[in-house]
């Protein structure tokens, strides 16, 4: 069954922005799905439109089977919303904003409680639960939304930037949980800037510019239609210009750094013979960028020069 | 199911806002408290001595109804503006948009909302007009729900003005500049009857004259216009208010974009 499934959705806005011009995308049940564009693509339209938070010029989105316009109401009983801006009352206590929520999707109180309790110790946060909300740091703000959006517990979970801000250690449990939620049976459409966010974590992938989808596709097919990856190579010795090597484009960055583009007809095994051969040692190397990142530019630029 | 989320919805949203009403009681319950104290010792008592009798009643007798009305209508009033404008202005109406809970139960909440802390003032108000004057409520079923369809009016009014407003600034406006003249207009202080025909005749279009005067004719048994009329003005307003309210929320307007 598909979990989302949105057909020709527009969205043209007072000020005459096309944000959305006919998007069409499906993702099924129990995915883990990267939706990715740059600034002002259309991520968080069509988020918006899914989550009914934005009314939609034309098309249709269906959750689970339900229409978000002709039968919001089961709509979005399937789904939770972690967005990217704070949007809870900051005056209001973590377990009350969470409980809130609870009631809101028609859960009983005591077991909106237990619920509260569990996702707030799941996040960390339980020993802040009676604190004012306000008082939290970034990163808190950010795990409160994410216990808040699966207190109903819900098959749907959009993550719009949930890391957005947060540090590098908190990046990491967030992913661990967002992927336990996943591996429990939650469809997550997750949005992020961090590139090698969505490869570590996601199956399928969507990418939207300019409010069309550019492509649509699997995180593995995506990927194998990289044809060319560029290194960096730290060496021993300096060098005064960049050793020329065939069907290979090496350039120099500095007196101690190579950078080095290889199609992928050409192993890793013999770029090293052709600079061992050319006496040059290399004491370290990197990918210049992540995969999907090289990708994801390229499309984007090739979206725009069309 | 429906039923019991839309039970429960509605239950969560009321016990926010009253949960929200006692956290800030020093902003809701207590500046009313001092106000009217102070209408009581300077109309009634300093002022009002010297009046005399009006409608057949002692004058701070006379001013109780209208003073318990006006703490009503402005609390219930500005309960709701602050409260759904607060919420828009932060964003966390958001919860609610994105949840299955249909408009009108929303609408339900905040409204059930707005009229408890009306009622709640307008308690404090009496007790406090307790300390002036005796009371003897004449029309109980009439007090009561001239008191409950006007805080219901006011409450919906509040929830135009807070969905329409953009700035704290627009949420204060229609309080100052409408509301209050035409409540101070409504025969609070004084029955119409002393006015000249041709005011007299003006009063008449300030609906809040008959809020006020349905009210007093429950506490006192006298009133300038006939009950039949200020329950028609309060059902016809209470109407029009749901009709708008329901409209706007389900157009999204100034909170779906």
């Amino acid at each position: 069954m598909l979990a989302l499934d949105v057909q020709d959705l527009r969205k043209t806005y007072a000020n005459g922005v096309d944000a959305l011009k006919g998007v069409s995308l499906s993702v099924e049940e129990g995915d883990f799905f990267a939706l990715l564009g740059p600034n002002g693509a259309g991520k968080s339209t069509l988020i918006g439109i899914v989550s009914s938070l934005v009314n939609a010029s034309g098309g249709d989105a269906k959750v689970f089977g339900a229409s978000v316009m002709s039968d919001r109401s089961r709509a979005m009983s399937y789904i939770g919303l972690v967005p990217q801006e704070i949007n809870f009352n900051q005056f209001e206590k973590p377990l009350d904003i969470v409980v809130n929520q609870a009631g809101y999707y028609g859960i009983p109180r005591r077991e909106a409680l237990e619920r509260a309790e569990r996702y707030l110790k799941e996040l960390q946060l339980w020993d802040k639960h009676d604190k004012p909300s306000r008082m939290l740091s970034g990163g808190m703000k950010r795990r409160l939304m994410i216990a808040r959006a699966m207190v109903n517990e819900p098959r749907l979970l959009i993550l719009d930037e949930p890391t957005a801000g947060v540090d590098i250690e908190i990046r990491r449990s967030m992913w661990e949980l967002i992927r336990r939620i996943n591996q429990a049976g939650t469809t997550v459409i997750l949005t992020t800037h961090y590139l090698e966010e969505a490869e570590e974590l996601c199956r399928n992938i969507a990418i939207i510019d300019h409010g069309r989808i550019r492509e649509n596709t699997g995180m593995k097919e995506l990927l194998a239609q990289l044809d060319v990856e560029t290194f960096i190579l730290d060496l021993r010795e300096p060098l005064t210009r960049a050793p020329v090597c065939d069907d290979m484009e090496i350039s120099l960055r500095d007196e101690n750094t190579l950078e080095v583009s290889l199609s992928k007809s050409k192993s890793l095994n013999a770029l090293f013979a052709e600079l061992d051969r050319l006496g040059i040692h290399v004491i370290s190397m990197r990918n210049k960028a992540n995969r999907l990142e090289e990708l994801f530019i390229r499309l984007v630029d090739k979206g725009e020069a069309a | 199911m429906n039923a019991s989320l839309n039970w429960i919805g509605y239950k969560t949203i009321v016990r926010k806002e009253i949960v929200r009403i006692l956290r800030i009681w020093g902003q809701t319950v207590v500046p009313p408290a001092i106000t009217m104290s102070l209408y009581f010792i300077i109309f009634g008592n300093l002022i009002g001595s010297r009046i005399g009798e009006m409608g057949g009643f002692d004058y701070m007798q006379f001013i109780v109804p209208g003073l318990v009305m006006m703490s009503v209508i402005t609390n219930s009033y500005g309960n709701m503006v602050s409260s759904f404008f607060g919420a828009k202005f932060g964003h966390h109406i958001e919860e609610l948009l994105i949840s299955p809970l249909p408009n009108w139960v929303i609408l339900a909440g905040y409204v059930t909302g707005a009229l408890v802390r009306g009622l709640l003032v307008g308690a404090v108000v009496i007790l406090v007009s307790l300390f002036f004057t005796e009371l003897k409520v004449q029309h109980p079923w009439v007090t009561l729900s001239v008191l409950v369809l006007t805080a219901v009016v006011f409450a919906m009014a509040g929830m135009v003005n807070a969905i329409f407003a953009e700035k704290f600034d627009d949420i204060a406006i229609i309080p100052t500049f409408v509301l209050t003249p035409l409540t101070y207009l409504g025969g609070v202080f004084y029955s119409i009857s002393l006015l000249p025909e041709f005011w007299q005749k003006v009063s008449a279009f300030n609906p809040i004259l008959y809020m006020v005067n349905g009210f007093r004719y429950g506490m006192l048994g006298v009133s300038d216009v006939s009950l039949g009329t200020a329950y028609a003005i309060i059902g016809v307003f209470g109407v029009l208010l749901f009709a708008t309210c329901m409209y706007l929320l389900n157009t999204g307007k100034g909170m779906r974009s």
